[in-house]
């Protein structure tokens, strides 16, 4: 889950590390009023997950509450790289000397953690590491050793801050690696790191990604997340791992992999079929049963983009003739809500016992297909009808 | 010959007493793996019967080792605790530890992995967010079902589970040496690279199969890795070709970050050094049945 500006900079906060004043407004008067909280200039930003909020005009300077609102009520009218601007951070001015950029990431490919830094801030990172990689210090950092001081002064003097500046930066490294741990953070990243004219570090603008696996540990039922289209949301409500997408062709399958596969296979008989798309991704895993299936099947008739539903499962832990009795057993429940064909594709354990179920069942929305491909393109033709 | 796992491994399950534990226990039994006992502090000294087999529960794996003589762990061991009971293993040095547990934070994956490499990787870490291992006909370690080939000059290796499945089963008339899931999280402990050497050495592994997905460099570092140390035939696979950029395809792991991780990189990565690349799971099997007949 990738955090808000605002809850990156509440988080920042909460361990200490230095920020500057910022309020929430979802309103042109609620930014004015925060403005006059906060007092003097205040920049005005868009809380969208994007880059390249300012050159969309996603951030203006006020320096009075009235040119604030006026601010907000401009941005809370955009719409950035697709995403509707829903809300506004009024946050307090900076008077900048010096800009620095700052991260803390997870290093997959060499399994560890890593810490960028760099005393030329200002830019996009993909920019800096492309255009001035010398300047960009990467230091790995042990994952169960951390960071200490020491460690941190080494990371700074690495990212070419002089000796005064990196002992001003380097608890500030510390502190942010402990919102990194803490929080179970897969990124944080500060960009712009600041040193003001009056020569304090803050972190002006903070991007922090945190790991789903870890919600588990974490209170977090009042944050703000993004808002889930609602067929996501309902699928949530049932468990179920599902992404919607555009086309018109809607999956079922068990395992990630095989439905990322399924994907790909009907985007292939599209193009053979007017150039459908699959419209989402739905993974109702191992144990597919009756309700799981039905679930499953109620998400995917919600979406009024579907025209056939393909279900591609391979029989393993689950065998397919429990996999067949989820099928007739969902359709069943649905009753005449079920109006969309079903293209279903069975293979692996007990997959004749299967076939033969839904041969009996002889539904007559439901064709059987022996393989994948071949089931991707009837099902692929059956959207474009 | 097979790898990492042949009909001289015995195994443990740590989280045997689980429901998972005990349903994969039981398949595992009935596919005939040599599982000698359970691991699970709170019912340590208890006995399970396992459909006619009785299993010794220990309170540790170093315990369950000098009891029975395992050399390998399989693990069920919930999110939470999934940590302490990789850590556990490591400490235990037992050969081989096979983490099935889905949903681990990665904080705690980067935590176990730097264990390992501290401790100079005296375990091998298969997973975590995996199918398992299995070598057909000699023992399984995970969930894969035990009777979808049989044993065979083919090995895989594979980021899923079920795509592992259904590879073995379009390839079920040649059959399989070994088959690892490796695992859909950012960070796994066996990984692509480490099957094939491992594959490459094993004198009845003929050809091999990759499977991949999006996500993660894990397959161009294969790819590199075939062009000076891959000798046998390589057929692959990669899923996830009309995935969104920025959007999880269920595993943890599986997502195309800006311009990192997409299916195409992947596969031009594969081709370069002269891998075919099957379009679809029939597809990459029958590329291999062609590499096979040719043999």
């Amino acid at each position: 889950m990738d955090l808000f500006e605002y809850q990156a900079r509440d988080l920042f906060e909460s361990y200490g590390v230095p920020v500057l004043q910022g309020i929430i407004a979802d309103t042109p008067e609620e930014a004015a009023a925060a403005a006059a909280k906060i007092g003097g200039t205040v920049v005005v930003k868009a809380q969208v997950k994007a880059g390249g909020r300012g050159k969309a005009g996603g951030v203006k300077l006020a320096h009075t509450p009235e040119e604030a609102a006026t601010a907000a009520e401009a941005i809370l009218q955009l719409t950035i790289k697709g995403l509707k601007v829903k809300r506004v951070m009024v946050a307090q001015g900076a008077a900048i000397d010096k800009e620095y950029y700052f991260s803390v990431l997870l290093d997959r490919s060499n399994r560890t953690f890593l810490y960028l830094c760099s005393v030329e801030g200002g830019m996009e990172i993909e920019q800096l590491a492309e255009e001035r990689p010398d300047a960009l210090a990467k230091i790995a950092v042990d994952a169960l050793r951390g960071i200490d001081l020491a460690k941190a002064t080494e990371i700074a003097l690495a990212g070419g801050f002089d000796a005064e500046i990196a002992a001003k930066v380097a608890p500030v490294f510390v502190k942010l690696y402990e919102v990194f741990v803490k929080e179970d953070a897969t990124l944080v990243e500060v960009n712009p790191l600041i040193l003001s004219k009056s020569g304090e570090i803050i972190a002006l603008d903070g991007k922090v990604s945190l790991d789903d696996n870890a919600e588990f540990r974490h209170e977090r039922a009042e944050m703000e997340r993004d808002e889930l289209d609602p067929l996501e949301a309902k699928a949530k409500e049932s468990d179920l791992n599902y992404v919607k997408l555009d086309g018109e062709v809607g999956i079922i399958g068990n395992g990630a992999g095989l439905v990322m596969s399924t994907l790909d296979v009907v985007a292939y008989a599209g193009e053979r079929h007017g150039g459908v798309k699959p419209a989402n991704f739905l993974d109702i895993g191992g144990g597919a049963s009756a309700e799981v299936m039905a679930a499953g099947l109620d998400v995917i008739l919600g979406d009024p983009q579907v025209k056939s539903v393909f279900v591609n499962v391979f029989g393993g832990i689950t065998a397919c003739d429990a996999v067949a009795n989820g099928i007739v057993g969902a359709l069943a429940k649905l009753g005449s809500a079920a109006t969309k064909p079903l293209v279903v594709r069975l293979d692996g354990n007990n997959v004749l016992e299967g076939r033969k179920i839904l041969a009996d069942a002889n539904h007559p929305l439901v064709t059987v297909v022996d393989t994948m491909d071949e089931a991707a393109d009837k099902a692929a033709e059956l959207a474009n009808k | 010959m097979s790898i990492f796992l042949d009909k001289n491994s015995k195994i443990i399950v740590q989280g045997m007493t689980g429901s998972e534990g005990m349903k994969h226990t039981k398949r595992m039994l009935a596919g005939g793996s040599n599982i000698v006992g359970g691991v699970n502090p709170r019912k340590a000294g208890e006995t399970v019967d396992v459909d006619g087999t009785s299993l010794p529960v220990f309170g540790s794996v170093a315990e369950a080792m000098s009891a029975t003589g395992a050399n390998v762990s399989v693990i069920f061991v919930p999110p939470a605790f999934a940590k302490s009971a990789v850590m556990e293993a490591l400490d235990a040095e037992i050969e081989l530890a096979v983490v099935i547990t889905e949903g681990i934070p990665v904080h705690d994956s980067a935590s176990f992995w730097e264990y390992s490499v501290q401790k100079g990787n005296k375990t091998r870490i298969i997973g975590p967010n995996c199918p398992g291992i299995i070598s057909p006909g000699k023992s399984n370690a995970g969930i894969t079902p035990w009777n979808i080939s049989g044993a065979g000059p083919i090995g895989l290796v594979s980021k899923s589970g079920t795509l592992t499945y259904q590879m073995m089963f379009e390839l079920r008339e040649i059959g399989i040496s070994t088959a690892i899931g490796i695992g859909g999280d950012p960070i796994i402990g066996t990984t692509h690279i480490d099957a094939l050497a491992a594959f490459e050495a094993d004198p009845e592994t003929k050809a091999i199969v990759l499977i991949g997905e999006i996500g993660g460099d894990s397959e161009e570092k294969a790819a590199n890795y075939i062009k000076d140390h891959v000798t046998k035939p390589v057929v692959a696979y990669v899923a996830g070709f009309t995935a969104p950029e920025g959007k999880t395809m269920g595993h943890a792991g599986a997502i195309v970050s800006g311009s990192a991780g997409t299916a195409q990189a992947k596969k031009e990565a594969f081709e370069a050094v002269g891998v075919k690349v099957g379009k679809t799971p029939s597809e990459t099997a029958a590329l291999m049945r062609g590499v096979i007949a040719s043999l």
